[in-house]
């Protein structure tokens, strides 16, 4: 670690010297890392635009480790699955929204974030609590925290119809990734874009474990993943002040699941074949002081998974899973008076799922109605909104026990006020209800699944300000956020480990999180020519269950630092980031320790026109760690990304 | 800036460096020094690597947790993946280690690690004429129905001569003369369970016959009046865990007794049996406790053990010395887990926290 630490020195040392060297004079546009929305009520993080492509990331899971008050499960690798846990309250708790529409999985819940690359995505805002404006589908208010990923649209400057973008990345893990994009006019009113890619990976890397007296190295093997995805959007404005779009979406996966590291197992036979594809809509029009959004979608997911060390009476396990969604939303606001809007949504959504090859299993069907009333005030130092979402679901099973029927009212109230003597400070509050359903995994999963578990109810407080200053002077802008917060999510499903054919759901959990995310970026000019950025967030979370232990895999304290240099067509990446230590036992003791784990990362790029190198070098001090305990991630590997837009 | 380099030189420092040990830890528990020294597998939660072993020195009374890294701290991934079966043979130690498709041999006194037997997916142990015979959930070579094996090692080599194929998915084994009983349980298709004891003749490691049973069988133990002790599991529907003797001269089923069954030990003419059974209609486990006298065949007890707190019963053994009842809770399967020890009386003497999921008890003796 002191190689590591004399370098940052070094490395900060130079910034202050050059910070002396003031220069007053800018040429250079600033590009914040994390973009504030002026006037955000509810906490909001953003990634977007140039800030997202300078960062070394390769998909919305790498990208999404920067934010505050997050934890990322990584099971490793390219094809391994990477989910976000925000505030400690579960995956299931987080909703995933793609261009507005949720992205979900009523089977277990969760949207692996490493299959969205950041080849399509303009934009990733993670909120806390719900997006903070009513005029959204019901959707929108039935999540404990939101993640937006907002696709690249169509943009056409001047008399151009036709333009793209080709890139290509490799590097470690035998990565090949080319994409294509293509965007053309169709008409004034009208465009289309289609973005693909495909993403091959042996996912072979070496990992360690050193432990007593031994040090292993060895090769992680079965993590492999070949990957297409196709997108199609068309956008069109209407002749009044309508627009509205349509995109389609594939995505084709066959992977290894490379399994725990074990004794006598450091490499597995499972293996997992996914096929997903969605149609998406949405229609905006505004009519004076009413305006109406209408989304649609319909979705349809098959995963295949077989298991080669299990043979049944029937040869080796395979299971065959297949899903259904629909979905139908319409979202009216009325601006009763200036400071005044009122908003009514109806979300409607149909899940089924089916099937093969697995024994006991229920085939249920849920129906999900969303209403939600929402409120906005706007007064002259002060923004309160109030909505109260009622969420009635209908479950039904062609075989054994269903779920049942649920229904409930949660209400969230978020308050905003600017102080008069301080404009450029900001104070906030927000309280939140909200529940989850159980997934069909937790219902029916054979014998795992419990028909008879409750929703999980979770209840958050939360307290904050934001300070975002730009001025003209070499110091041009700062930005500083910081919440704290208090949850309780009640009633929390644990599976419950048996012995080999008994693991059970259970509604057993109670955990309490007590919280504070803080962030703070700023963009100095040393010079004319060098821009810079810098971002620093932290973490802090006490989230203990019933037994006042820290509950698994979340740490104290947690952090990353985000830093930029750009000099004429160079451009510079340094990140950092930090995961204390965890525990992956529910008791806090030694034997379920886990080292804090960190990663630096560099990156450089240059460009030329409309030709774009970048390499990149991650994990720099080849530091080897587990974020799931026993899946062990890789140490130093590389990538290399050539692009050219035409 | 200075802010900076504070921030980032203390996080630079935060991880421990160099490699971490693990070290045993003693718990004085009983003053009471004419117990039978044991160790202890705790089986651990699959996927963590977490099996260990305890020892308990009868002679000081002292409990000392997670012993085999201390000893054996160049083993990798020390014991390994779901410890499920353990015993004594000759001055070896065997540990059955099912994730981790290996037999563990250690010395009988020292735990130190002498070599391993390799078998996918073992499940449990057994002797016979100095072979060590161990069940497997792995298909047997050329299998497709699921069809299982019981693997026959060297003592001396660790390595496996031969195997035979038997139902599927077989658990516990017991011995007769020259016969071995294997228990399969074809858990891996819930839909259809097998229901049969593969008879085993150890002269020509063919299998002689197969007895049918019932649903799910688990445990298979030998009294001393030529019966064998067989657990059926159920299906935790409609077909409750039951317990059926075979007559190992004719191999034949002569009785079966009333009452659930997830573990036993049998002790001169006493069965000690505990019962943690789910049922899928309540979504609830019931706990029964009982004792069935080997020599009547008949339940002379509903219980055996007074006033205590263990949420779910799991291993058990009797000291051969003192006739102490030793009793493993393993609370919610993620908690380290407790040891108790009962007097033959039931009255409860001592208890020591163990490692997670603690399964087995092996008496050296």
């Amino acid at each position: 670690m002191k190689v590591t630490s004399i370098i940052l020195l070094f490395f900060l040392l130079c910034l202050t010297l050059q910070a002396q060297q003031k220069d007053t004079t800018h040429t250079l546009q600033t590009i914040t890392i994390f973009s504030t929305k002026p006037g955000a009520i509810t906490p909001v993080q953003t990634l977007g635009g140039k800030a997202l492509e300078k960062m070394n990331s390769l998909s919305v899971a790498d990208a999404a480790r920067y934010f505050s008050g997050v934890q990322i499960k990584d099971y490793g690798g390219v094809g391994g699955l990477k989910t976000l846990n925000v505030h400690s309250m579960g995956t299931n708790q987080l909703g995933v929204f793609y261009d507005g529409i949720q992205l979900s999985n009523a089977q277990n819940g969760t949207v692996d974030l490493g299959r969205f690359s950041l080849d399509n995505i303009e934009q990733i805002d993670l909120y806390n609590a719900q997006k903070g404006v009513i005029f959204q589908p019901a959707k929108g208010f039935a999540s404990a925290a939101s993640i937006y990923l907002q696709s690249k649209r169509p943009v056409f400057h001047d008399a151009e119809t036709l333009h793209g973008k080709a890139g290509f990345k490799t590097g470690s893990f035998g990565l090949i990734n080319p994409s294509l994009r293509i965007e053309q006019k169709l008409s004034a009113r009208m465009a289309a874009v289609v973005s693909s890619e495909w993403t091959h990976a042996d996912g072979q890397y070496k990992f360690r474990y050193r432990y007593n007296d031994y040090d292993t190295t060895a090769v992680r093997k079965n993590g492999d993943i070949d990957a297409w995805r196709v997108e199609a959007a068309i956008y069109g404005n209407g002749k009044d002040s309508s627009n509205w779009h349509v995109q389609g979406y594939y995505y084709n996966s066959a992977r290894g699941l490379p399994g725990p590291v074990v004794k006598g197992h450091f490499e597995n036979g499972q293996r997992q074949w996914d096929r997903n594809a969605f149609i998406q809509g949405a229609y905006n029009q505004t009519f004076g002081k009413y305006s109406l959004q209408l989304n649609a979608k319909y979705m349809l997911d098959n995963v295949r998974y077989l298991d080669t060390a299990i043979v049944t009476a029937t040869g080796p396990l395979m299971n065959r899973f297949h899903q259904h969604e629909y979905y139908l939303s319409a979202a009216n606001q009325y601006r009763i008076k200036d400071w005044w809007d009122l908003a009514l949504s109806a979300d409607f959504q149909l899940n089924q799922m089916t099937a093969v090859n697995l024994d006991h299993f229920s085939i249920p069907t849920r129906i999900t109605t969303l209403l939600a009333a929402a409120t906005q005030l706007h007064l002259h130092r002060v923004d309160i909104q109030g909505s109260l979402l009622a969420s009635i679901i209908n479950e039904s099973t062609k075989l054994y026990t269903s779920g049942g029927n649920r229904r409930a009212y949660t209400p969230t109230i978020i308050a905003s006020w600017q102080p008069a003597a301080m404009p450029a400070l900001r104070l906030r509050a927000f309280y939140k209800e909200i529940f989850r359903l159980p997934t069909f995994n937790d219902l029916y999963y054979t014998t795992t699944g419990n028909p008879t578990l409750k929703p999980e109810y979770s209840r958050q407080y939360d307290l904050g300000a934001s300070y975002t200053k730009t001025s003209d002077g070499w110091w041009q802008y700062v930005a500083i956020q910081a919440d704290a917060y208090y949850s309780r999510v009640t009633d929390k499903i644990v599976a419950v480990p048996g012995k080999l054919f008994r693991w059970q759901m259970q509604n057993i959990g109670l955990v309490n999180i007590y919280g504070i995310d803080a962030g703070v970026q700023t963009s100095p000019r040393f010079f004319k020519e060098v821009g810079t950025n810098f971002s620093l967030k932290y973490t802090y979370q006490k989230a203990t269950d019933n037994n006042d232990q820290q509950i698994v895999y979340v740490p104290l304290h947690s952090g990353s630092v985000t830093t930029n240099l750009s000099w004429k067509a160079w451009d510079l990446n340094y990140n950092f980031v930090y995961v204390g230590a965890r525990y992956y036992g529910s008791v806090n003791i030694p034997e379920y320790y886990i080292a804090p784990w960190y990663t630096h990362d560099l990156s450089l790029s240059w460009h030329i026109s409309q030709l774009k190198l970048t390499g990149e070098i991650n994990n720099i001090f080849n530091q080897y760690y587990d974020v799931i305990y026993n899946y062990p991630m890789p140490g130093r590997y590389y990538r290399m990304t050539a692009s050219v837009n035409f | 800036m200075r802010k900076w380099i504070f921030v980032l030189l203390v996080i630079s420092a935060c991880r421990k460096s160099g490699s971490d040990n693990s070290s045993s830890q003693v718990t004085h528990v009983t003053d009471n020094t004419n117990q039978t020294s044991f160790y202890l597998l705790n089986e651990g939660n699959m996927g963590l690597n977490q099996t260990s072993l305890d020892y308990f020195n009868g002679g000081k009374g002292d409990y000392h947790l997670n012993i085999y890294g201390e000893i054996n701290p160049t083993i990798v991934k020390e014991l390994g993946d779901v410890g499920n079966d353990m015993k004594i043979y000759g001055n070896k130690l065997y540990a059955v280690i099912t994730g981790s498709d290996r037999v563990e041999v250690m010395d009988k006194h020292t735990a130190k690690h002498l070599g391993e037997i390799s078998v996918r997916s073992g499940r449990y142990l057994s002797f016979y004429n100095g072979k060590a015979y161990i069940s497997s959930f792995a298909a047997a070579s050329g299998s497709t129905d699921g069809s299982g094996f019981v693997a026959e090692a060297d003592t001396s080599t660790f390595q496996v001569l031969r195997t035979v194929t038997v139902g599927r998915q077989p658990e516990e084994m017991a011995i007769a003369g020259s016969k071995m009983y294997v228990a399969n349980s074809g858990g891996y298709t819930t839909s259809n369970y097998d229901h049969t004891l593969s008879v085993i003749d150890l002269n020509t490691f063919t299998v002689s016959k197969t007895i049918d049973v019932a649903v799910n069988l688990h445990h298979v133990k030998a009294d001393g009046y030529g019966n064998i002790y067989v657990s059926s599991r159920g299906n935790y529907t409609n077909r409750p865990s039951k317990l059926y003797i075979v007559n190992t001269n004719t191999d034949a089923v002569t009785d079966s007794l009333n009452l659930g069954v997830s573990n036993l030990a049998i002790q001169g003419d006493s069965a000690y049996i505990m019962s943690v059974e789910w049922s899928n209609n309540t979504g609830s486990n019931t706990i029964t406790y009982g004792i069935v006298n080997v020599k009547t065949k008949s339940i002379v007890s509903n219980g055996f053990i007074q006033n205590q707190a263990i949420t779910t019963p799991y291993g058990i053994a009797i000291d051969p010395v003192t006739r102490d009842i030793l009793i493993t809770d393993v609370k919610d399967y993620l908690l380290p887990g407790t040891l108790y020890c009962f007097d033959k009386t039931g009255a409860k003497k001592w208890s020591v926290t163990t490692g997670n999921i603690p399964s087995q008890i092996t008496f050296i003796q």
